[in-house]
């Protein structure tokens, strides 16, 4: 292969090719190392899995025991994880605002409206927003009994309103979304992880502190805090999404550059 | 392991070669959704199906959809 014309200190490509080779045999070789310690397939039985799949059907009430770990045991790992994901689309959204060089313009030149989209598409899409909706509430008012929770129902409801701009318009999707409630949304379902954790510091002496009634396993209503968190998780992360989602629609489709003077 | 496993396994190795493989960065983002998809599946049949949900949903359709609107974006 020809060598393009380099710098002075640039590598060429062969000593490219040679630095690779050599780190991709040392990282590989560290891979195999460590591979080769794993235990044998479903030979590893850790304590603490044992532990909570003895343990929290009988003391927390949930049939799901992975939830019972998020939301009760390891509740407070999933606080940082949900600010982690608060503070992403809080930067997305800031990413993505107006700058001062972009006017809002015309919807007529977006690509959408040159390429229409086909009636059997629309009808499909938006024949799905109900049951896509019923399926996100179902995912997170299920969180305790069965796989599934906040996060999985809230991303699943923010993709209805993906099928809703698949289906018809950018106008419709902004009118389905008023932007002050989707805000209010995704900071009061991160507020009120907290506030229920707080209020288990208060009555229980403990932070995130399953205080509620347990009730029985298997019931709607039960195993305690666990689904009012994961209900505060899924608001948090549907509004989160949909925030995410109609910033990056007007981003693309009402945002353009001001021409240059 | 089970057959289902391996083939969840043989499928999720195909469905990384062929995102690595398509060049076009739209059609990349179709591959890449449906090796989300195929990602999910494999959670599933390894007994994780809260994973698989939301590797369904986040690898499957959100991360797709931040990319195709990258994309367009770019080339608008």
């Amino acid at each position: 292969m020809e060598d393009p014309p380099r710098r002075p200190g640039e590598l060429s490509f062969r000593g490219r090719v040679r630095l690779f080779l050599g780190g991709a045999a040392v990282l590989g070789a560290l891979l195999l190392w460590g591979l080769a310690g794993l235990p044998d397939y479903r030979s590893f039985t850790p304590l603490y899995g044992q532990l909570v799949n003895k343990d929290a059907i009988s003391e927390r009430s949930t049939t799901a025991v992975v939830t019972a770990v998020n939301f009760d045991y390891r509740g407070f790992d999933t606080l940082g994880e949900e600010f982690i994901l608060f503070a992403a689309v809080l930067v997305l959204a800031l990413l993505l605002r107006r700058l001062a060089d972009e006017r809002r313009g015309p919807l007529a030149d977006s690509p959408r409206r040159v390429h229409t989209t086909s009636a059997l598409v629309r009808l499909t899409a938006l024949g799905l927003v109900g049951p896509t909706v019923l399926l996100a509430v179902y995912i997170t008012a299920h969180g305790h009994l069965t796989p599934g929770g906040g996060f999985q129902g809230g991303v699943i409801a923010a993709t209805a309103l993906l099928l809703v701009f698949l289906g018809s318009d950018y106008e419709h999707v902004q009118r389905l979304r008023p932007k002050p409630l989707v805000e209010t949304a995704k900071a009061g379902g991160a507020l009120a992880f907290v506030l229920i954790g707080l209020a288990g510091l208060i009555v229980s002496g403990a932070f995130l502190e399953n205080f509620l009634p347990l009730g029985h396993p298997g019931d709607l209503v039960s195993a305690g805090t666990i689904p009012l968190l994961s209900l505060a998780v899924g608001i948090e992360v549907s509004g989160g999404f949909v925030l995410l989602l109609s910033d990056f629609l007007t981003q693309l489709l009402v945002l353009h550059r001001k021409p240059d003077r | 392991m089970s057959v289902v496993q391996l083939v969840a396994l043989v499928v999720v190795a195909v469905g990384a070669w062929a995102t690595v493989a398509a060049r076009e960065p739209v059609r990349q983002t179709v591959v890449v959704s449906l090796y989300g998809l195929t990602l999910g599946i494999l959670f599933f049949t390894f007994q994780a199906p809260d994973v698989a949900l939301s590797n369904i949903v986040i690898g499957a359709v959100a991360l797709p959809t931040m990319i195709l609107l990258a994309i367009a974006k770019t080339k608008h």
